[in-house]
C-alpha cells in the first residue's frame, strides 16, 4: 500500500501537493496535461525528486529519505532506459546486481526473463540492434526481474506507434497481474488509461487527486479531466 | 529547501582527495617557495630586465599572434578549398608539439644557416639571426598564430549564416559587413584570445632558454632556472619565482573578468557562405594569406624530417634510453592525469561546482617552474632531488595538462550523468560498479583524447626535467637540448624527429584507441 501524506514538492511558484493511498495490487493510471507533474509524482516516489514537505509510506514504513535502490520501487522513464554499451542481457542482469557480477543462477534467471517478454535469442545484443519494440521489453525483463512490488512507467513507450503500444501494455497487464505489484503508469493517452488501469489519478491545477475508479471516472468526469480531454 | 537524495559518496571522497592532492602541490610548493624566498636579497639590474621581458615578450608575441590570425581566419572562414579541413585541424597541432622540436625547426628555416638566409645571400644579404628577442617572439607567433586563428575562426563560425544571407540580400561590401557584422564578433572575441596567448608566453620557459638567454633575452622562468642551476641560489629562484606568480596572478585574475575561449576542438570544417567576397582581388589577398600561413607552418617541420631523417641511424644510444625514459615518463603522467581528472570531474558534475575553471586558472597562475623550485625546496633535505627527477616530471605534467582533461571530460560527464544518472541511481550503480559499467564505456572518447593530450605534452616538455635531472639521466627534449647545446645540429635533427614522431604517435594512439567500437 502506497501512501503519500501531506506531499508537497516546490519549484518556485510551481508546486504539486498529493495526500491520498493507493490499495496495494492497484493498477493506477496518472492522467493530466503536460507541465502538471505526472513525472515528478513518480519521480518522487521513485526517490529521484526530494520532497519539500510531507511523507512518502509503503505499507506504514516511511521511505521518504530513502535512497532510490532502496526502494520497493521499479521505474521505467520516457527514454534512456538501457545502457546503449552493454548487451541486452547486461541491462536485464543489473536489475539483479549493480556490479554485473552474476552466478549462473542469476544468468539463468535473466535468460528467463528476456524469454518471458519474448526476446529469447537476443541476450547478445545492445539497444543500438534493437527496435523500440524490444528495446522496451528489455527495460520490462529487468523490471520484472527486480521483484519490486511497485511498479512506476513515466511513459516508456511513448516514442512506440499505437499498436505496439498497446502490446506492450498487454505485456505489463500480463506481468503485474503476474508478480501482484501496485502499478502506477503515467499517460497522454486516456485510452491507455481505459485499457489497463482500474483506477486513475488526476494530476491538474497543482494537486495530484486520490485515485478514482476509471469507469466512475469517465462515466463522470470532473471539471479538470474535461478540460483536458475537451469537448 | 528540498531535502537532498545525495549522501556523500566514495566517488565524491576520490573526487575530494585528488583536488587535494592538486592543491597541495600548486598551493604546497608556492608556500614553500615563499617562505624560502630572500626578499633581502632584493633585486639586481638583471631581475629587472627579466621582468620587463617577460611582460614586453608576452604583450607583443599576442598581438602579433592575435593580430595575424585574425586576416587568416576571416580568409579561412570564408573560403572552401581541398584540404581545408585538414589545414585546420594542423593548426591545432602546434599545441601537441613538443616546443624544442619547433625551435629547431624554425633555427632551420630562419637561423644563420637557414633556408631564408641563404635565399637571402643569393641577393647578396646578410643572413639574420634568430637568436634574442625577435627569435623568441617569432617562436610564440609560430606556436599561438594557429590557435589564435582557430580561436577567431570559432567566432566566425559561430555567426548566424542567415545574417550573412541578409548582409548579402541587402547588397553589402566586404566594407560594410566588416563594419556591422566582423567588428562587432571580433569585439568580443579579441579580448580573449589575446589573453589566452598573453598568458601562455608569459610563462614560457623553453623558447626562452634556447632562443632567449642573456642579459636582454631572459623571461622570469629562465632566470629561475638559471639562478637554480648554475648559481644554485635557492633564495634568488625561490624569489623569483614568487615574483613570476605575481606576474601571472595579476594576469590570471584579469582573465577571470574576460571569459577565456577553449579551443573548440572539432566542427570548424564548415565555411561561411560570402556572396560580397568572390572578387578576384579578395580570392587572390585569401589565397595568398593562407599560403603564407601554411607555409610558416608546415616549413619548420618539414625541415625537422628532412634533417633528421638521414641522422635516425647515426643517433647515439643515449637518445634511445632517453626515448624510452620519456616514453615512461609520458605514460605516468597520462595514466595520473587520468587518475586526477575523473574523480576532480565526478566532483564537480555530481556537486554543480565550478571546479574545473578554479583549477585551471590556478594552474596557468603556478608555472612548472615555481612548483618545480618549491618541490626541489621540500625534497632537498629528504633525498638527492635528481633521483626523483623523473617521477616529479610525470607529476608536474599531469598536474599541467590537468585543465584541459577536465574541459574534455566534464561536459561528457555532465551528459553520462544527465542521461542515465537517474537509471544507475535506481538500480542502486554507485562507487566502483558506476565507474566500471556506466562511466568508463561511455567517456572513452574523451578520455582516449584526454590520455592522448596528457601523454604527448608530458613527451615534449622540457622545463621541471631540465631542473632536477643529472645530465645522463634526462628525457629526450633534454638530452635533444643538449644535443643543439653543443651545436650537434644534424643529431639534434635526428633526435627530434624521433621526438615529433613519438609525440604525435602517443597523441593518435590515445584518441584513436577511444573511438574504436563505441556504441552509440
Amino acid at each position: 500500500m502506497l501512501t503519500l501524506d501531506h506531499f508537497l514538492v516546490q519549484w518556485g511558484d510551481w508546486e504539486l501537493t498529493a495526500d491520498f493511498t493507493v490499495p496495494p495490487g492497484a493498477k493506477v493510471g496518472v492522467l493530466g496535461p503536460s507541465g502538471s507533474g505526472k513525472s515528478t509524482l513518480l519521480a518522487a516516489i521513485a526517490g529521484f525528486q526530494p520532497l519539500n514537505a510531507g511523507r512518502i509510506l509503503w505499507n506504514g514504513d516511511d521511505i521518504t529519505d530513502l535512497p532510490p535502490v532502496a526502494r520497493p520501487v521499479a521505474i521505467l522513464f520516457q527514454d534512456n532506459n538501457l545502457f546503449p554499451h552493454l548487451t541486452a542481457a547486461e541491462n536485464v542482469g543489473l536489475g539483479l546486481r549493480p556490479d554485473l557480477k552474476l552466478d549462473k543462477a542469476q544468468k539463468a534467471a535473466v535468460d528467463e526473463a528476456l524469454q518471458r517478454v519474448g526476446l529469447e535469442g537476443f541476450d547478445a545484443r545492445k539497444p543500438g540492434q534493437l527496435s523500440g519494440g524490444q528495446a522496451a521489453r528489455v527495460a520490462l525483463a529487468r523490471a520484472l526481474l527486480r521483484k519490486k512490488p511497485l511498479m512506476l512507467l513515466d511513459e516508456p513507450f511513448g516514442a512506440l506507434g499505437p499498436a505496439l503500444r498497446a502490446e506492450m501494455l498487454a505485456l505489463v497487464d500480463d506481468l503485474v497481474r503476474e508478480t501482484g505489484a501496485t502499478l502506477l503508469m503515467v499517460s497522454h493517452e486516456p485510452a491507455d488509461a481505459r485499457a489497463v488501469a482500474d483506477s486513475v489519478i488526476l494530476v491538474a491545477e497543482g494537486r495530484a487527486h486520490p485515485p478514482v475508479p476509471t469507469a466512475d471516472l469517465f462515466a463522470n468526469p470532473p471539471e479538470a479531466l474535461r478540460d483536458y480531454l475537451g469537448g | 529547501m528540498a531535502r537532498s537524495l545525495n549522501p556523500l559518496s566514495r566517488a565524491d571522497a576520490a573526487g575530494a582527495a585528488a583536488l587535494a592532492l592538486v592543491l597541495a602541490l600548486v598551493l604546497g610548493t608556492l608556500a614553500a617557495v615563499a617562505l624560502r624566498a630572500e626578499v633581502a636579497a632584493g633585486f639586481g639590474p638583471a631581475d629587472w630586465a627579466a621582468i620587463r621581458f617577460t611582460v614586453v615578450q608576452a604583450t607583443l608575441s599576442a598581438a602579433l599572434s592575435v593580430g595575424l590570425a585574425v586576416p587568416v581566419a576571416r580568409a579561412l572562414a570564408r573560403r572552401r578549398f581541398p584540404g581545408r579541413g585538414l589545414l585546420i585541424t594542423l593548426l591545432g597541432a602546434p599545441f601537441i608539439l613538443p616546443v624544442i622540436v619547433a625551435v629547431l625547426g624554425l633555427i632551420a628555416v630562419f637561423g644563420r644557416a637557414g633556408i631564408f638566409s641563404t635565399a637571402l645571400g643569393w641577393f647578396g644579404l646578410e643572413p639574420i639571426s634568430i637568436y634574442g628577442f625577435h627569435g623568441v617572439v617569432l617562436a610564440h607567433v609560430f606556436f599561438n598564430l594557429p590557435l589564435a586563428t582557430r580561436l577567431i575562426l570559432q567566432g566566425w563560425l559561430a555567426m548566424p549564416a542567415e545574417r550573412f544571407r541578409l548582409a548579402a540580400s541587402l547588397g553589402f561590401a566586404p566594407a560594410d559587413i566588416a563594419r556591422t557584422l566582423e567588428r562587432p564578433m571580433l569585439r568580443q572575441v579579441l579580448p580573449g584570445a589575446y589573453l589566452v596567448v598573453f598568458l601562455l608566453c608569459l610563462t614560457s620557459f623553453a623558447v626562452a632558454l634556447t632562443l632567449g638567454g642573456g642579459p636582454r633575452a631572459t623571461t622570469i622562468e629562465l632566470a629561475i632556472y638559471q639562478a637554480f642551476r648554475f648559481d644554485f641560489d635557492l633564495g634568488k629562484a625561490a624569489l623569483l619565482a614568487l615574483v613570476q606568480v605575481l606576474v601571472a596572478g595579476t594576469a590570471a585574475i584579469v582573465a577571470l573578468r574576460i571569459s577565456l575561449p577553449a579551443d573548440p576542438g572539432a566542427g570548424l570544417d564548415r565555411a561561411v557562405m560570402r556572396w560580397d567576397a568572390a572578387t578576384p582581388l579578395l580570392r587572390a589577398q585569401d589565397a595568398g594569406l593562407i599560403g603564407l600561413a601554411a607555409l610558416f607552418l608546415i616549413l619548420p617541420l618539414a625541415m625537422i624530417t628532412l634533417d633528421g631523417l638521414p641522422a635516425l641511424l647515426h643517433l647515439p644510444a643515449s637518445v634511445g634510453w632517453a626515448a624510452l625514459r620519456s616514453l615512461a615518463v609520458a605514460l605516468s603522467s597520462a595514466a595520473l592525469t587520468l587518475a586526477l581528472a575523473l574523480p576532480i570531474a565526478a566532483l564537480a558534475v555530481r556537486r554543480n561546482s565550478r571546479l574545473a575553471e578554479g583549477i585551471g586558472t590556478l594552474t596557468i597562475a603556478a608555472s612548472p617552474l615555481v612548483i618545480g623550485t618549491g618541490l626541489f625546496i621540500l625534497l632537498f633535505p629528504l633525498v638527492d632531488p635528481s633521483r626523483l627527477a623523473l617521477p616529479v616530471t610525470a607529476l608536474v605534467n599531469a598536474v599541467m595538462a590537468l585543465p584541459f582533461a577536465l574541459r574534455a571530460l566534464m561536459p561528457a560527464l555532465g551528459q553520462i550523468e544527465a542521461d542515465f544518472g537517474r537509471l544507475a541511481d535506481g538500480l542502486g550503480m554507485t562507487g566502483g560498479a558506476r565507474l566500471r559499467l556506466l562511466w568508463l564505456p561511455r567517456l572513452r572518447r574523451p578520455l582516449g583524447f584526454a590520455a592522448g593530450l596528457a601523454a604527448a605534452l608530458s613527451m615534449g616538455d622540457l622545463g621541471v626535467v631540465a631542473m632536477f635531472a643529472a645530465p645522463e639521466e634526462g628525457t629526450l627534449p633534454l638530452a635533444l637540448y643538449r644535443l643543439m647545446a653543443a651545436y650537434r645540429m644534424d643529431l639534434a635533427a635526428g633526435a627530434a624527429l624521433v621526438l615529433l614522431a613519438l609525440s604525435l604517435a602517443l597523441f593518435w594512439i590515445f584518441d584513436r584507441g577511444g573511438r574504436l567500437d563505441v556504441d552509440a
